[in-house]
């Protein structure tokens, strides 16, 4: 069940991410349509993350290649933002929620120069579409995990992209924060951008999303999610675990063998 | 005295070189040193320290002289080096980062050692004064040197402030950095070389073995005073200047001295002094902290228990003695005492012969202490599902820690509740 879309805004293909020479993911193959919200979506360690991360190009592939609005990353960086998870910084940096915020427009800057008012003026309406502008000057540290989670928002809000890739943004928030994240994400498919989220919690995903990937260290399915969140297709996904799978990633990484022969 | 005030009125220009020389290999360093902290990489600056060792050795064998430009030179190629080389055991092997930093760091060191000793057995005239790479010697900051160094510092703290906004993010996430196109890997070069030049010109005053303080101490004494980067920068770069006029004063003073013992003791107390005494987040503010607490408890306990005589005899203002009063409750005599005499002065209560007895003001905030226990009381029962003779515990810490906005809240979620679980009045 891995349906392709024609003009696809991400397009991924045939792509086997390693950890130390074990594979995580395998021969990864799915083109994603523009303007939805989409759910990735896998028990623990399905490699998540890890197909967000590579897409991103901030961990490098064994194998295949990631097009977005057709192009190499490295091209379109402008247009695209990414959410990091919440606990891949130390949140006890010396700075304030609008520093931080301020963050989403260094991109557009470029090295050298100082962000100017309109900078500043962008970074303040991005506090408040997640609800934040209060906290403005409010020390980092001093938030609470859904503040976190908004801040991070916000920053990629700031960055005005036109595809956002989101790791797993409704971990550990409250249910007001994920309340207002979802409204904020439909605002934004409304506006005609992409969202792409990595999501856990199943319950929840039939809702939120209308585009669902099903990943289990190889792509189980890909498609609207009706379609896809069906009990024979979930069964697959969290079911039956790899046993052999494992056991050939493991053994690749004792042989220190590669996981695709060198062109 | 006359030392001293011969030092600082800066009459003589060799004063005024050799201070103006430290402040700004001190504060250089320590600016740097603040985005190594937080990119927390602090022990590879220590690695780094030790390794320039062999490379000042290295240039002095090779050239002959004791030109600084050539010593800098060869101090910067091994520092460099070093860190090629724990980045390649790291990313080769299954070792760590720790253990590597603390193999190369050895190794690169012993190898100075070596070298530093055969120069000195070697019979050269032109060597002497190359040992004071080791523990420094502010005062020999002269003439060619200095102004050598003095470039390196003023460069490297202006490049610092160029790429502030880039570092800046390169610390904190790295990973978004990538992703909004920044160029990683040259900016880690960058702050590595930043790193690197700093402990090459530092050196000179503090000494190889000593210089990792010079490099995270400042910063990590500046991370108490403050929560914002770009003043963190500044109390860095202040302390290290501080302590830079100091070491160029020992120096000075006492020529037989290694200026680097003298510089890391001074910064060493600066930090201490830190930890100890900054608001917040140093230590006596949290013993004073905790010490307001156990006050706060106290008096409230006062209050209380005259409120809940009062309840029992229907009788808020009559005095009570104090043995009457601690039948209820077991509070030391004299703890008591003190207790009730602050809050004689605070118009809480009052004395007279026959006893305490509460003022207006008391009774009433006697009575909101009371009512938050049966509040509390009434929350956990009700929304935690907990026993009602397991709640009073709880209660007695709670009660003095609820704001009034929180207190509102609780009202609304009980629906103003008469009574508490154990059908006693919330008043």
């Amino acid at each position: 069940m891995i349906l392709h879309v024609e003009n696809p805004v991400v397009e991924v293909h045939d792509l086997t991410v390693s950890y130390d020479r074990k594979p995580v993911l395998w021969g990864v193959d799915l083109t994603l349509p523009a303007g939805s919200l989409v759910g990735v979506i896998g028990p623990n360690g399905a490699g998540k993350s890890t197909l967000i991360k590579a897409v991103m190009d901030l961990l490098s592939a064994g194998s295949g290649y990631v097009r977005i609005f057709g192009k190499p990353i490295e091209e379109v960086r402008n247009r695209i933002s990414y959410v990091p998870q919440r606990e891949s910084v130390d949140w006890d940096f010396p700075a304030s929620v609008f520093d931080v915020v301020l963050m989403g427009r260094y991109g557009k800057l470029g090295l050298f120069s100082r962000p100017r008012k309109a900078d500043k003026d962008a970074a303040m309406e991005a506090l408040e579409k997640v609800n934040m502008q209060a906290f403005a000057k409010r020390q980092i540290s001093q938030l609470s995990g859904g503040q976190q989670q908004r801040v991070f928002l916000a920053r990629a809000l700031a960055q005005n992209a036109d595809i956002y890739f989101m790791d797993e943004p409704f971990a550990g928030v409250d249910i007001a924060t994920e309340t207002a994240i979802i409204e904020l994400l439909r605002t934004m498919r409304e506006q005609g951008k992409t969202v792409v989220v990595v999501h856990h919690d199943l319950q929840s995903a039939a809702e939120y999303f209308d585009w669902v990937v099903l990943l289990n260290m190889r792509l189980v399915a890909s498609g609207p999610t009706e379609k896809v969140l069906t009990q024979e297709l979930l069964e697959h996904t969290y079911g039956g675990r790899l046993t052999v799978l494992t056991k050939v990633g493991d053994l690749l990484r004792k042989q220190q063998f590669p996981a695709r022969e060198k062109k | 005295m006359n030392q001293f005030l011969e030092f600082f009125s800066f009459a003589d220009a060799n004063v005024r070189y050799v201070t103006l020389g430290s402040v700004l290999l001190a504060s250089s360093s320590a600016v740097v040193g603040c985005f190594t902290l937080l990119r927390k990489r602090a022990l590879v600056g220590d690695a780094v320290a030790h390794a320039v060792l062999p490379g000042v050795c290295l240039a002095f064998i090779l050239s002959g002289t004791k030109n600084p430009l050539i010593l800098l030179l060869g101090a910067f190629v091994t520092g460099w080096f070093s860190l090629i080389v724990i980045d390649f055991i790291t990313s080769r092997s299954r070792i760590k980062e720790d253990t590597a930093i603390g193999l190369v760091l050895s190794v690169f060191f012993g190898i100075g050692i070596l070298l530093l000793t055969s120069i000195q057995h070697s019979g050269n005239a032109s060597q002497s004064g190359l040992d004071k790479f080791l523990f420094g010697k502010a005062a020999s900051l002269v003439g060619e040197d200095l102004i050598t160094f003095s470039i390196v510092a003023v460069l490297l703290l202006v490049t610092t402030l160029v790429f502030y906004k880039e570092l800046m993010l390169l610390c904190f996430d790295q990973a978004y950095a990538k992703t909004i196109g920044f160029p990683v890997r040259t900016l880690e070069l960058l702050l590595t070389t930043l790193t690197v030049l700093a402990v090459v010109v530092g050196i000179q005053a503090v000494g190889v073995v000593l210089m990792a303080a010079m490099l995270i101490t400042p910063a990590a004494a500046a991370r108490f005073w403050t929560d914002k980067l770009k003043l963190m920068l500044v109390i860095a770069a202040l302390i290290g200047a501080f302590s830079g006029v100091a070491g160029a004063f020992v120096s000075y003073t006492a020529p037989a001295m290694p200026t680097g013992p003298w510089i890391v003791l001074i910064v060493s107390m600066i930090a201490i002094a830190s930890f100890s005494f900054a608001p917040k987040k140093g230590w006596f503010s949290r013993i004073a902290r905790q010490r307001r607490n156990r006050r706060l408890i106290l008096e409230e306990n006062l209050l209380k228990l005259l409120y809940h005589l009062g309840e029992q005899k229907q009788d808020f203002f009559s005095p009570r003695s104090l043995p009457n009063l601690l039948e209820r409750r077991n509070i030391p005599k004299d703890q008591a005492r003190t207790g009730l005499d602050k809050l004689r002065r605070q118009g809480y209560v009052e004395k007279s012969k026959e006893g305490w007895r509460l003022t207006t003001q008391g009774q009433k905030r006697g009575r909101r202490v009371v009512r938050l226990h049966r509040l509390w009381e009434l929350y956990l029962t009700q929304y935690l599902n907990l026993a009602s003779d397991h709640v009073h515990e709880d209660a007695e810490t709670i009660e003095h820690i609820i704001t009034p906005d929180l207190e509102q809240k609780l009202m609304e979620e009980l629906n103003y509740p008469q009574l508490d679980p154990h059908s006693a009045k919330i008043p």
